[in-house]
């Protein structure tokens, strides 16, 4: 069985079709890239999957949490899902701690000692055991979204999405950022990430999705993908990002 | 015909403007407590009670304050709810402030980066959560300025409940003119003691605002 699965997916905002039917399935443990040209749908499609869009048609069911267009109780959903963002989005007034700490204390309830525990492995993980009561501002680019990663890692999501979490940093420090989504990968964690970096899609990932135009046009195994485009977007698509 | 020196008069005024600054103090902290409710309505994610908190602070900013402690003083005991000129005036300046602070509020909540509100929401928090712990905190930083600079607006509020007939620093005002025959000097040392309980805050409110944007 399916851990995510998206049927019929439709997403408008006004006259604008975003999401014109997606249907994926993902895996337990599979690590998903979402590509495509720039306005495709990617960030959308992703935000729709944590409840952050509402869909106009469609279902979305996240390890037997389920949202349809008329559910407004997201809380179930996000709970198994967890979401990175491009511009990392800690929150700014508490410490890096503090910051993987909250929900597990507000939302799951859980002790503070043990929350203290789980928060200290969770940094420990992405190599910042060291910053736990570091304020965002002391930390670098790299190291802030490396918290935020350790953050959703704290609920313990049964899936990941991340948005282009590497797009706002510093090149140098892209590789660490990276370095820690990988070892997710390895441990098992299902991961579903929109990046540009495509050597990385292709060495960590399982699945390439290449969405167009508010569709999935292709998906497939990287190497499939990448070698034998089926559609000439894609085709173009590769051509155009390799020659970057 | 009695005497008053200016020490009398201005003795007598003091003393009346206790009741300035207890009704202010008072009018501050239930408006603000009500301004906090109004504002968690105001952007709260339930269409109808934003609705419905909107046209409350557009009611109360869109009128003079005479009119609501009018309404307040002789509405209400058509309603057969008795009122006396005291908590006429702390009912209508509470109402006033909430809807003001409310609106100053909101202004702060959405100076949050719209980022920490996703972040929050997709850790699978509620609004109440959000708000209390990531939003609030935030928005509270640069809210204390413009917070304290309107609590000029509310001392000088205070002024019109003298309409009424609660006696307070401008009414004790009116009084002490009607019976020394002095508007000049009466009014002069009222329009003192505003003055100093009013610009204290206001330069307070400045300096608060300035090392607020020295801290960014
Ligand atoms: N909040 C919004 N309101 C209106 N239109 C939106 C909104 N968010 C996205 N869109 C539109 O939806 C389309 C898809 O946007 P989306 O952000 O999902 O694309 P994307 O594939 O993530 O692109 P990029 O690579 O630039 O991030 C775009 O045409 C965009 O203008
Ligand atoms: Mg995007």
């Amino acid at each position: 069985m399916s851990l995510v699965k998206l049927t019929g997916i439709h997403k408008s905002y006004g006259d604008n079709e975003v999401l014109k039917g997606i249907d994926l399935k993902v895996n337990e443990g599979q690590v998903v890239a979402l590509i495509g040209r720039s306005g495709s749908g990617k960030s959308t499609l992703l935000r729709t999957i944590n409840g952050l869009e509402r869909i106009n048609q469609g279902s979305i069911e996240v390890d037997g949490a389920c949202v349809d267009p008329g559910q407004s109780d997201l809380r179930a959903l996000r709970l198994k899902v967890g979401m990175v963002f491009q511009q990392f989005n800690l929150f700014p007034h508490l410490t890096a701690g503090q910051n993987v700490m909250l929900a597990p204390v507000v939302v799951k309830k859980q002790s503070k000692a043990d929350v203290r525990t789980i928060a200290e492995e969770a940094l420990a993980k992405v190599g910042l055991a060291d910053k736990f009561d570091a304020y965002p501002d002391q930390l670098s680019g790299g190291q802030q979204q490396r918290v935020a990663i350790a953050r959703s890692l704290a609920m313990k999501p049964r899936v990941m999405l991340c948005d282009e979490i590497t797009s706002a940093l510093d090149p140098e420090l892209v590789n660490e950022v990276l370095a820690v989504v990988r070892k997710l990968a390895e441990e098992g964690m299902t991961l579903l990430l929109v990046t540009h970096e495509m050597r990385f899609a292709r060495e960590v990932c399982d699945t390439l999705v290449f969405m167009h135009k508010g569709r999935i046009a292709e998906q497939g195994a990287p190497e499939e993908v990448f070698t034998k485009p089926a559609t000439p977007e894609l085709a173009q698509f590769i051509g155009m990002v390799t020659e970057r | 015909m009695p005497e008053f020196t200016t020490w009398d008069i201005l003795y007598n005024l003091i003393l009346a403007a206790r009741w300035t600054v207890v009704l202010s103090i008072l009018a501050f902290i239930c408006g603000g407590i009500a301004g906090l409710l109004v504002l968690l309505g105001r952007v709260s994610p339930l269409p109808w009670l934003r609705r419905t908190m909107n046209l409350y602070i557009e009611l109360f900013q869109g009128t003079p304050l005479l009119m609501q402690i009018f309404i307040v003083f002789f509405a209400f005991p058509l309603m057969g709810v008795e009122t006396t000129a005291w908590t006429a005036a702390v009912v209508a300046l509470t109402l006033f402030t909430s809807a003001y602070l409310a609106e100053i509020w909101r202004g702060c909540v959405e100076s949050v980066p719209k980022g920490q509100w996703e972040a929050s929401e997709s850790l699978a928090m509620s609004f109440t959560e959000q708000m209390r712990y990531v939003i609030l905190p935030q928005a509270l930083r640069v809210a204390v300025p413009p917070t304290v600079g309107f609590s000029v607006q509310v001392i000088k509020g205070t002024a019109v409940t003298s309409i009424i007939g609660f006696v307070e620093l401008t009414k004790a005002g009116t009084m002490i003119t009607n019976a020394t025959f002095q508007p000049f000097l009466v009014y002069g040392l009222v329009g003192l003691l505003y003055f100093a309980l009013c610009y204290p805050l206001s330069v307070y409110a400045k300096r608060l605002e300035r090392t607020l944007h020295v801290a960014r």
